[in-house]
């Protein structure tokens, strides 16, 4: 069973010294109250299984799926357990374990997903142009006003109803293209366009791209890129995550990009790991750590090239709510929160428990739809308590759940969630 | 757990806060000590009236209970050594209220104890005892293991500071101890003999507490030594020159380049000790009384003092003694950390006597502490996989013991006998002092319900084995 990523899992857990220091930090933990639901235990069930005390399928399968994986545990840790690296063998060892109980359906359909759709930027575009005629043709309108989604399944309805309007694909920027900056050019850049984010998001890309060239990049768009893999690695998929990680590294590192930005903290995060993800294997370690060490979220560019040239004032509060991957793996949290308070007119308030996940966390929201909305509701209590009318985050998840819980509070006229870069494009004129 | 007690048990308590499945168990089989006992069943009572049913009814079944708060303990307190049942009790945290007026606070035993210092914070009052788990661990494992930290100096331990409890008696009833007074001498004082007594006598689901105004301000400087003896001096002058700082802690020299190596911040590597030392009252008052203890300080021969000017610059002198914990478990899987404690002026013998364990079991120990009050961190970092080196541990383990009893301290300063220093109570109590505190035991709990296989040892026990 102990295949070596697993045992070098057991390592790790061996690392940890249960004193719990992680437990306030895990939002699971807060709503489930008990201890199989927090960091301390699920490290120690992952540590009784390799132990052969429990049985992977049976015991470890169900904790470990409940973990939003939002490492905001291993932000706390005073010793540095590497949670999300035990979290990620956990999930292969379970995927890989003989099974003595009946997979559920919905593991059916992650799957479906995971290896036919993700990987595949040509399918997800197709995916994107069909919501998009979905929404044009007014069929959405119908479907929500006849509200069959929500008899078929509540999660989807309200994933539906967050979903953003998708441009049409002429508007979309094609891979291969080079974007000169706009005046003097100050950075070279590649940008990583995700694969939600490329085909249900286009319009954030192809503002993030314009914001990169008003602040004086050149922004490459390197062809062959696809999905980076985020969503395989949580699901214990990690031999098609390294596969996709190769062909990432392959399309940037033709470019001769000073840096990889990415607008998606989720991805981002990732794409920071690929160096850790490819560590054993000899032709690859050296170019995913390279490639690792280029990666940066769209605030870090920005905020090192601004000020932003704006043009617009906004009006209102706005609050920020950290995306996990963004604050805890790649420990981006001052930037976003510079870039908003610096936007003309904007009154920045921050909001209680900022740095707890918002329980998207990948597909989390779909695949755990109750609990997930416990954690949510309790997030709405604290924005609305900030009076903002915008909050924004860094990545499509988040925003969508923003999105969910704004309209579960009945709040749609008085918040909106935005993007950072939609805000951003906003004030400077941008749209 | 048999099928008779299990249905009892389910008239009590639903199926959702009863749990039987192996990795709910595993996942209350341990703290933050040593060894790992699996319960057969794992309860999440609400309030105290469930748990007097409960009580009674593991009476009647002759089930072992287990309190059990966050699971910080450091020595063993909620582990179900004898299997049984171990009761959750953080799910009580309904009740936090802060009575401004009497200066008191009355709360759930589940409520995490940081959340007590924020909330008396706001109303302008001041809960003192700070273990450093404050953030985890709740009130009710605090007063059951009497807890404290640097603050322990200046204001006592936990227990002065419960006036008042509810608890469930090992037998299921219902009683009060104390009340909302500060003052209170009717009959025996049952509060106090609860508190510290690590869950063997009571199963608390209420406490009183009692809140002093909050410190106007305070000032911290660090001072380093390159002699410990100075150390040693600089602390016992400035305690007997009527100055009582809100904390006095002390790093030695292995602590110093643990945390030098782990995250470096410009600690003098060649320093025997550095002093982190802390005042708090009347701004003008603390002022003074800072530059005093800074002049004693180089006057015993520090190298180097430094009084921190802003709120920066005291939390970087805080950091570092803050990092010794988690610098110190990067040199090795396990940690044995020890708490014992002796009289202030002993401290510069106890830690010569710490010194020759070191060389004489060629181990890894580091030495940090609460110096003020003489409660010092002896921590030995090795790898329990090591069978050798561990039984050498256990034999240095015992030796720590017998230096700070020698020396007229104590077992423990604040985490505890639990599973880990039973086998020493007789060594500081006598036969008859631990016979003494049985005959208490026995009398409150006559079937042995509660917490099993702590503070006494078992028959021929006598000393820890980390390793068999
Ligand atoms: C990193 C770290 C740092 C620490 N620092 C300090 C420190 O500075 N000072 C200090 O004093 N301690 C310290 N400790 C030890 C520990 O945090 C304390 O002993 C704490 O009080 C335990 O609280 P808990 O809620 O985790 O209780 P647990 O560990 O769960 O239980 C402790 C004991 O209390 C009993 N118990 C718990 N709740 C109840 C109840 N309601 N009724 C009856 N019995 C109950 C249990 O049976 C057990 O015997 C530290 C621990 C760690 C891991
Ligand atoms: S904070 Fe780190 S060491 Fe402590 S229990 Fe959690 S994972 Fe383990
Ligand atoms: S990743 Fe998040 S949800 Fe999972 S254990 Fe850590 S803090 Fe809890």
């Amino acid at each position: 069973m102990a295949n070596n990523l697993y045992s070098d899992a057991y390592d790790w857990t061996n690392q940890c010294v249960k004193c719990g220091y992680c437990l306030p930090a895990c939002p699971t933990y807060e709503s489930m109250g008990v201890e199989s639901a927090s960091p301390r235990g699920r490290i120690n069930l992952v540590k009784m299984a390799a132990e052969g005390k429990i049985d992977f399928q049976k015991d470890l399968a169900e904790p470990i799926d409940l973990c939003l994986g939002c490492r905001a545990c291993e932000t706390a840790c005073p010793v540095g357990v590497p949670y999300g690296h035990i979290l990620e063998a956990a999930k292969e060892a379970i995927e890989n374990s003989p099974s003595t109980i009946q997979k559920n359906k919905m593991n059916k359909i992650k799957k479906l997903a995971l290896v036919h759709l993700f990987p595949y930027p040509k399918r997800m575009n197709r995916i994107g142009s069909a919501v998009q005629f979905y929404q044009k043709t007014g069929l959405s309108k119908l479907i929500r006003s006849l509200n069959v989604l929500q008899k078929v399944s509540p999660a989807l309805a309200h994933l539906e109803q967050a979903l953003p309007a998708i441009e049409t694909s002429s508007k979309r920027i094609r891979t291969g293209t080079i974007m000169p900056a706009k005046g003097e050019t100050k950075l070279k850049v590649a940008f990583f366009a995700g694969c939600i984010m490329d085909s249900m998001m286009s319009r954030i890309n192809r503002l993030t791209i314009e914001l990169l060239t008003l602040a004086g990049c050149e922004v490459i768009l390197p062809e062959n890129q696809n999905c980076c893999g985020a969503l395989h690695s949580h699901q214990g998929e990690t031999k098609q995550a390294k596969a996709l990680a190769k062909r990432n590294i392959q399309a940037f590192m033709q470019s001769d990009a000073d840096v990889i930005v990415n607008n998606a903290g989720g991805c981002g995060a990732s794409l920071l790991e690929y160096g850790h993800l490819l560590a054993d294997d000899h032709e690859w370690a050296g170019a995913a750590r390279a490639f690792s060490e280029k990666s940066k979220d769209i605030s870090q560019i920005l905020h090192q090239l601004g000020p932003l040239p704006f043009t617009e004032e906004w009006q209102g509060i706005v609050s920020y709510q950290d995306s996990c991957h963004l604050r805890n793996v790649q420990k981006v949290q001052k930037e976003p929160r510079l870039l908003l308070q610096s936007i003309p007119g904007v009154s920045y308030v921050e909001m209680e428990g900022f740095d707890r996940c918002c329980a998207s966390g990948g597909i989390y929201n779909l695949l755990h739809f109750d609990e997930s909305m416990k954690i949510l509701d309790e997030k709405m209590k604290n924005l609305k308590d900030t009076k903002a009318t915008t909050v924004v985050t860094v990545n499509p998840g988040c925003q969508m759940q923003m999105s969910i819980g704004i309209q579960r509070e009945g709040a749609a006229n008085q918040i909106k969630s935005m993007h950072l870069v939609e805000i951003l494009a906003k004030a400077c004129g941008l749209d | 757990m048999e099928k008779e007690a299990l249905d009892d048990l389910r008239q009590v308590i639903p199926d959702d806060r009863m749990f039987l499945d192996l990795a709910e168990r595993y996942c209350y089989s341990y703290d933050a000590s040593f060894g790992e006992y699996l319960p057969e069943i794992v309860i999440q009572p609400k309030n105290a009236k469930e748990i007097s049913e409960v009580i009674k009814l593991a009476n009647t079944h002759k089930i072992p209970v287990y309190p059990r708060g966050s699971g910080t303990s450091l020595s063993g307190g909620p582990l179900p050594v004898k299997g049984g049942m171990v009761l959750d009790m953080t799910l009580l945290r309904d009740k936090l209220i802060i009575d401004r007026e009497n200066m008191l606070a009355i709360v759930s035993p589940g409520v995490i104890t940081a959340n007590i210092h924020k909330k008396a914070e706001e109303a302008g009052l001041f809960y003192p005892p700070d273990p450093s788990s404050s953030n985890v661990a709740t009130i009710g494992g605090n007063l059951l293991e009497n807890s404290s930290g640097p603050k322990g100096l200046k204001y006592g331990t936990t227990k002065e500071y419960v006036i008042g409890m509810e608890v469930v008696t090992p037998t299921g009833e219902i009683i009060r101890t104390g009340g909302k007074t500060v003052k209170n001498v009717t009959g025996y004082d049952l509060t106090r003999l609860i508190v510290g007594s690590e869950g063997t006598l009571g199963i608390v689901t209420e406490a009183i507490i009692r809140l002093i105004p909050k410190p106007q301000s305070k000032q911290t400087f660090v001072a380093h030594f390159n002699h410990l003896i100075d150390s040693g001096h600089a602390i016992t002058s400035i305690l007997s020159s009527g100055i009582l700082p809100s904390a006095l802690e002390l790093m030695d020299n292995a602590c110093i380049r643990a945390v030098e190596s782990y995250r470096p911040s410009g600690l003098p590597l060649q320093a025997e000790a550095i002093l982190i030392i802390e005042i708090d009252g009347h701004p003008l008052a603390i002022e003074e009384e800072i530059n005093k203890c800074a002049d004693i300080c180089t006057a015993e021969g520090a190298s180097y003092v430094k009084i921190a000017e802003t709120e920066e610059e005291r939390q970087t002198i805080w950091s570092a003694r803050k990092s010794v914990s988690p610098a110190i478990t990067q040199m090795g899987p396990t940690k044995i950390s020890e708490d014992a404690t002796v009289p202030r002026s002993q401290i510069p013998a106890m830690m010569e006597r710490l010194n020759t364990i070191r060389e004489k079991y060629g181990l890894n120990l580091v030495v940090f502490g609460h110096a003020g009050d003489g409660n010092l961190h002896p921590n030995i970092i090795t790898d329990k996989r090591n069978i050798t080196e561990m039984k050498k541990v256990e034999l240095a383990v015992s030796e720590i013991f017998e230096a700070a009893i020698e020396l007229g301290g104590t077992l423990s300063g604040e985490h505890g006998i639990g599973t880990l220093k039973s086998p020493y109570m007789e060594m500081e109590l006598g036969i008859t002092g631990v016979n003494m505190m049985k005959k208490i035991k026995e009398a409150w709990d006559p079937n042995n319900i509660l917490n099993p296989g702590k503070i006494f040892p078992d028959k021929g026990q006598t000393r820890v084995v980390l390793v068999t």
